[in-house]
């Protein structure tokens, strides 16, 4: 018996009935990565189900295949076996050409930001709405909007390199979130921040995933996680060793 | 608000990698000039042969002691035989006179001829040049002909050396494309890399890759087009300062480069650099931004 089924808190019952499977947002059904020519963390027979509105830490040590189930997620890798559902879409058999279509469901935080530094905070989070062929009077209605709810009111107008650690990062998440995603994946997005700073931007995280916005992040941060109180899936050498709601670092 | 993006991130690729566009520019000239030389040469090979259809002659040389009753006789059955259109005879006087105006300029070598040495000659027009050497094989070892010969076998050689002109300005076209091409890649690739970060994002939020691609895709055509323009300018230019100019005297040996065909070149000359810079830009996309 595989040593995370111990933890699972969710009843296999509970997530047979139709009405449990359209709450689920994502499905990971004993998906296994390999990168046999390189040292990159694989991961082995994953089962993860995450409801809409759920909040979620990934944690375990560096290596052990975080960073690797957040590519799959977005269909930066493909698994070898095994089968990922994100909302009514199944990444695995997803068309080439339908994978930005299907990223445009998915808002992404990283620890480096990724701003670009030729742009205006503003500029960074229109330029997702631009290349996804949203108009510009959507731009100028909605950019100062979701820029407003993460705490930028006014600074719309600084480059990146005008604005504080924090609120660059600031400026990520309304990125990530002015296309109203149905799931927010952030790759150790507090990593760095000061510890303060790293508590307001798990304030407006908290405050997206209250939208009905399904967060997955993955983290290092042992105080964050035991404050947050939320649900907590550890990683070990590419498996799931605990899955428990409302769990501490550990 | 779209397009305004892709053509300011075209510019300022190609500004960006200055260097790298103006060699791709240099490389894709010299091709497309040699592509378009090599096309107006097998344009010209076809309208010099249509040109000396009509004028071409076979022209059968009699022997300088011919009685006039052969020469009589060969010019009835000339001018009886199917193959041919006309016939004309010209005499050792006419051939004489005809030897004096063709190197008037050269008073030494018509001191140095003979009139008697020229050969009488039928001129013969055929109705199709194409079956000269039938009407040899006729009339060649008959009595009192001293020579048969047929000038479209003269102007065989022209047409050898300009199919070797043409061969030879296609083989450099193909090398230069090569180079061209590969820089092509190169560009792309360094293109690409130096704007990593914005491609990431737009993959990250979902921009269509079709538009991830554009601005790469559109810095290859523009350079391909540029290099089309030039290489027709340098065609062109060939055209009035070679083939109208110094060389004025040797080029009128041949019918004239029509304006027209030098014309149909800029289309045909910017149209393949753009698709071939369009699809290199575009294969080396599939390798280098990956979705």
């Amino acid at each position: 018996m595989p040593r995370y089924a111990t933890h699972v808190l969710e009843p296999p019952e509970r997530r047979a009935t139709q009405a449990a499977r359209l709450r689920l947002v994502i499905e990971l059904e004993g998906v296994t990565k390999h990168y046999p020519r390189s040292n990159r963390p694989s991961v082995e027979d994953v089962n993860v189900f995450i409801d809409k509105g759920e909040f979620v830490f990934f944690i375990g040590p560096t290596g052990a295949g975080k960073s690797t189930i957040i590519k799959l997620l977005l269909r930066e890798e493909i698994p070898d076996k095994g089968k990922i559902s994100v909302g009514d879409m199944d990444v695995t058999r997803l068309r080439r050409w339908k994978v930005p279509a299907y990223r445009r469901s998915i808002g992404c935080v990283f620890q480096d930001f990724r701003l670009l530094p030729n742009r205006t905070a503003a500029e960074n989070v229109a330029f997702a709405l631009e290349v996804i062929g949203k108009p510009r009077s959507v731009a100028r209605r909605v950019v100062p909007e979701v820029l407003e709810l993460v705490g930028l009111g006014g600074k719309e107008h600084r480059y990146p390199n005008e604005l504080s650690g924090g609120e660059q990062q600031r400026v990520a998440v309304a990125r990530a979130f002015v296309n109203r995603p149905l799931l927010l994946l952030a790759d150790e997005p507090t990593g760095n921040l000061d510890p303060d700073t790293s508590i307001e931007i798990m304030r407006l995280l908290d405050r997206i995933s209250r939208t009905g916005t399904t967060i997955v992040m993955v983290t290092h941060d042992s105080n964050i996680v035991n404050q947050m109180r939320r649900r907590v899936i550890e990683i070990e050498n590419g498996q799931i060793v605990r899955d428990q709601a409302r769990g501490v670092y550990g | 608000m779209r397009a305004k993006y892709v053509m300011s991130e075209v510019f300022l690729g190609l500004w960006r990698n200055i260097s790298m566009t103006v060699a791709m520019i240099i490389t894709m000239t010299v091709s497309l000039s040699m592509l378009g030389f090599g096309l107006l040469l097998y344009n010209q090979v076809d309208v010099i042969e249509e040109y000396y259809q009509t004028s071409l002659e076979v022209v059968i040389y009699l022997d300088r002691d011919v009685t006039e009753e052969v020469t009589a006789q060969i010019e009835s059955d000339l001018k009886s035989n199917d193959l041919v259109a006309q016939v004309e005879y010209e005499s050792k006087e006419d051939a004489w006179k005809r030897f004096q105006e063709t190197f008037e300029k050269s008073p030494d070598l018509v001191a140095s001829v003979d009139a008697e040495v020229l050969p009488a000659a039928f001129r013969i027009k055929m109705k199709n040049i194409d079956q000269a050497e039938e009407l040899i094989a006729q009339f060649a070892d008959r009595e009192g002909v001293y020579q048969a010969t047929n000038q479209k076998e003269i102007l065989q050689q022209v047409f050898d050396i300009l199919g070797g002109g043409q061969r030879l300005t296609l083989i450099v076209a193909l090398v230069q494309g090569v180079a061209a091409l590969m820089l092509v890649a190169n560009t792309i690739q360094v293109a690409a890399y130096s704007r990593r970060r914005e491609v990431a994002i737009m993959k990250l939020v979902g921009a269509p890759n079709w538009f991830v691609q554009a601005p790469f895709v559109m810095e290859a055509v523009f350079a391909g087009v540029i290099g089309a323009l030039f290489a027709f300018g340098i065609v062109a230019a060939a055209k009035v300062f070679v083939m109208e100019g110094q060389f004025k005297n040797l080029f009128s040996l041949m019918p004239p480069v029509e304006w027209n065909s030098v014309l149909l070149l800029l289309p045909i000359l910017v149209g393949i650099s753009a698709a071939i810079s369009a699809i290199t830009a575009w294969i080396t996309l599939r390798f280098n931004i990956k979705v």
